[in-house]
C-alpha cells in the first residue's frame, strides 16, 4: 500500500524582548541561576502579571507579515499541570482567542516545488524554567530564569507530506522571525524550538490517521531525521497489522529513533480557563498601523525583485535576500559599484567564505560595503582584474583600507598599454620557440601556456582577454 | 448533572490532591451541587450574546519593555527547602 504522511508543526519562537512577557524581569540568556527570576516569574503569592507591549508588537508585526488576521480582541487563558519548572501550577498562554489567526508561509523543499503552507494561529505565551537532572545528589535541579520569557507559538496547518517539506517549512520560518527581527533565531540557546505532530493514512484518504507528537526539536537535522524515522516506524506499526498509539515521543539523536516520554499522567488534561488576573488584550489599532507602516520588503518579495531587476539566479538572490543584513549589505555594494550581478557573486562567494573563516555576522564586516563596492568598481571599469581584487580585498580586510589606496600603493594597476604587452608577447614567443612549433602544428592548447607566461611577466596585471587577443593574432599570423 | 467517584478521583489526581476513599462519595454530592447550579445558568439562552472572558469590560493595560525588577536571589530563596548553587532542589523527576 501506499501511504502519505501528514505532518503539522508547532514552533516557540522566543520573541526579542528586553522585559518578560508578564514582568519587568530581564530576559538574558546565560546568567547565573534564578537571577532573572522576579517574584512574578517565580509565582509568588499575591503577585499579578502585566503584560509587555513590545510582546504584543512583535507578535502583531508577525501576523502582518503572514498575512494573518491580528485579532482585535483576544484572551490569556491558564494551562493547568503540575511540573517543577512551572512554580505557579500553570502557564499563561492563550487557547480560544489567539492573537494571530490564519496566514501562509512559501517553502521551498530542497529539490522539490515551492508551495504556501497554512498556518492555523499563533499565540503568546510565557516559557517554563528548566530542570536539570545531573550531579545534585539525586535531586533536580531548577533554574528559573528561562520563566516568564515570551514566546510566539505558531502552530501550522497539517499540510506537510514529508520530513523534507517539514524542514523547509521550519527554515521559511527561521528566516522570517529573524528577518522580522521578533526572534534571534538562536537554536542552541533554545530561542526556536519545534513540536512535530506526525500521522500516515493510505493515499487518497481524507481521514487523518492517529498522530503521536515528537517534542522539542531544537535543529533542523533532527526534526528532518525524527520525523523521517517516526513515519518509517508508523507505517511499519501499521503493515503489521497494529494500530498506531496517540502518545508523546522523544527524538533521541544518539540512536536516530524516537520513544514515548515516561508520564504519569495517563491523558492530558490542561484543564484551561480564561485567566482571571489579565483582562482581554485589545491590540490598538494604532500599534496594528505603525507595525504594517513598518513592515519591510519582506524576504520573498525582496528576492524576486533580486532575479527581476539584476538579473540574478534565483539561488543566489536566496542567499542574499534571506538575511536582511546580507541583503542590506549587497544592495549597497550593487549600487556603489554599479554591476549588480559582480556585486552578487561578491558578496555570496568571497566576503561570505571571508566572514565565514572568522566566524563573523556580515553586520560586522571589516569591509563595509561602500568599500566592497569601490573594490568592485575598480573591476567594473577594467582598473584591476577579479584575480588581483582578491588580493586587493585580503589585505583590505586586514588593513581596513580603501581599495584605491591598496592599488595605487602596491602599483597593481591592470596593464592595458597594448604596447607594452605586444612587447611582453614578442619575448615569450622568442623564448619558447618549441611550444611555438608545436602550437602552429595543431595544438591549439597551448595557447593557455602562453597566456600563463604573460601573466606571469606583468605578475598578474595584463587583462587576460587581452593578451589572450594579442597572442592570438600574433600566433596565427 | 452527577459525578462519579472515580471522576473525582481523577480531578483530585490532577489537581495533585489527596483524597480518603471514604471522602470520595461525599464530594461527589458537593461538586454535583455545583454543576447543577451551572447547569440552571446553561439553561439560559444567551446566543447572540458574546462570551465574557472577565467581569469588567475594561481592555488589559500594557507595560513598557523595561526592565524594571532587581533580582534578590538569597532573599526569594529563604523560604525553599532546598538549594544548591542557586538552584531550587526538588525530588528527582526523570522524562
Amino acid at each position: 500500500m501506499q501511504w502519505e504522511p501528514v505532518i503539522g508543526l508547532e514552533i516557540h519562537a522566543q520573541l526579542s524582548t528586553r522585559s518578560k512577557i508578564f514582568s519587568g524581569a530581564p530576559t538574558a540568556y546565560g546568567a547565573e541561576p534564578n537571577t532573572q527570576a522576579s517574584l512574578i516569574d517565580l509565582g509568588f503569592p499575591g503577585v499579578l502579571p502585566v503584560l509587555n507591549e513590545a510582546a504584543v508588537r512583535l507578535a502583531v508585526r508577525f501576523g502582518l507579515a503572514i498575512g494573518a488576521t491580528v485579532a482585535r480582541r483576544s484572551i490569556f487563558a491558564r494551562k493547568n499541570y503540575f511540573y517543577p519548572d512551572l512554580p505557579k501550577g500553570y502557564q499563561i498562554s492563550q487557547y480560544e482567542a489567539p492573537v494571530v489567526v490564519g496566514g501562509s508561509l512559501t517553502i521551498h523543499p530542497e529539490g522539490g516545488e515551492s508551495r504556501r503552507i497554512g498556518i492555523t494561529r499563533a499565540h503568546l505565551e510565557e516559557d517554563a524554567g528548566k530542570s536539570l537532572h545531573e550531579d545534585f545528589q539525586g535531586m533536580t535541579g531548577i533554574d528559573l530564569n528561562r520563566a516568564g520569557t515570551p514566546l510566539l507559538e505558531i502552530v501550522s496547518e497539517p499540510e506537510m507530506h514529508s520530513a523534507r517539506e517539514a524542514v523547509a517549512y521550519m527554515r521559511a520560518l527561521h528566516v522570517l522571525v529573524r528577518y522580522l527581527r521578533i526572534c534571534d533565531g538562536n537554536m542552541q540557546e533554545g530561542s526556536f524550538r519545534c513540536d512535530a505532530n506526525v500521522s500516515v493514512r493510505p493515499k487518497g484518504e481524507a481521514a487523518f490517521g492517529t498522530r503521536t507528537e515528537i517534542k522539542n526539536l531544537n535543529s533542523f537535522r533532527f526534526v528532518e531525521r525524527a520525523i523521517q524515522y517516526e513515519i518509517e516506524r508508523q507505517i511499519d506499526v501499521l503493515e503489521g497489522g497494529g494500530t498506531v498509539v496517540q502518545e508523546t515521543r522523544l527524538y533521541d539523536p544518539d540512536r536516530d529513533e524516537t520513544r514515548p516520554m515516561r508520564t504519569k499522567e495517563e491523558a492530558n488534561d490542561y484543564r484551561y480557563f480564561p485567566d482571571p488576573d489579565l483582562l482581554p488584550l485589545v491590540v490598538p489599532e494604532a500599534m496594528v498601523e505603525a507595525e504594517r507602516q513598518a513592515l519591510p520588503e519582506l524576504p520573498e518579495a525582496r528576492k524576486a525583485r533580486f532575479v527581476e531587476d539584476y538579473g540574478l539566479k534565483p539561488a543566489d538572490a536566496m542567499q542574499l535576500a534571506f538575511d536582511r543584513d546580507t541583503a542590506d549589505y549587497y544592495e549597497a555594494v550593487a549600487r556603489v559599484c554599479g554591476d549588480a550581478r559582480l556585486a552578487a557573486n561578491w558578496v555570496n562567494v568571497e566576503l561570505a567564505a571571508a566572514l565565514n573563516r572568522e566566524g563573523l555576522d556580515v553586520a560586522c564586516s571589516p569591509v563595509s560595503a561602500e568599500r566592497l563596492g569601490g573594490l568592485l568598481a575598480r573591476i567594473a571599469d577594467g582598473t584591476i582584474s577579479g584575480k588581483i581584487a582578491k588580493q586587493v580585498f585580503e589585505k583590505m580586510w586586514t588593513e581596513g583600507t580603501e581599495a584605491d589606496v591598496i592599488i595605487e600603493r602596491e602599483g597593481l594597476r591592470q596593464i592595458t598599454d597594448t604596447g607594452a604587452l605586444e612587447a611582453l608577447v614578442e619575448e615569450v614567443i622568442a623564448a619558447n620557440p618549441k611550444q611555438v612549433e608545436q602550437y602552429r602544428a595543431g595544438k591549439g592548447k597551448l595557447l593557455g601556456f602562453f597566456v600563463g607566461q604573460v601573466m606571469k611577466a606583468t605578475q598578474g596585471k595584463a587583462n587576460p582577454a587581452q593578451v589572450n587577443q594579442l597572442l592570438k593574432k600574433r600566433l596565427d599570423e | 448533572m452527577s459525578l462519579s467517584d472515580e471522576q473525582v478521583s481523577a480531578i483530585a489526581e490532577l489537581a495533585r490532591l489527596s483524597v480518603p476513599r471514604d471522602a470520595l462519595r461525599g464530594l461527589a454530592q458537593e461538586l454535583s451541587a455545583i454543576l447543577d447550579f451551572v447547569a440552571q445558568m446553561n439553561a439560559v439562552d444567551t446566543s447572540g450574546v458574546e462570551p465574557m472572558a472577565h467581569p469588567q469590560d475594561v481592555p488589559q493595560r500594557l507595560r513598557p519593555d523595561e526592565v524594571t525588577e532587581t533580582i534578590d536571589r538569597a532573599r526569594y530563596q529563604a523560604v525553599a527547602p532546598a538549594v544548591s548553587h542557586g538552584l531550587y532542589l526538588v525530588p528527582r523527576v526523570i522524562e
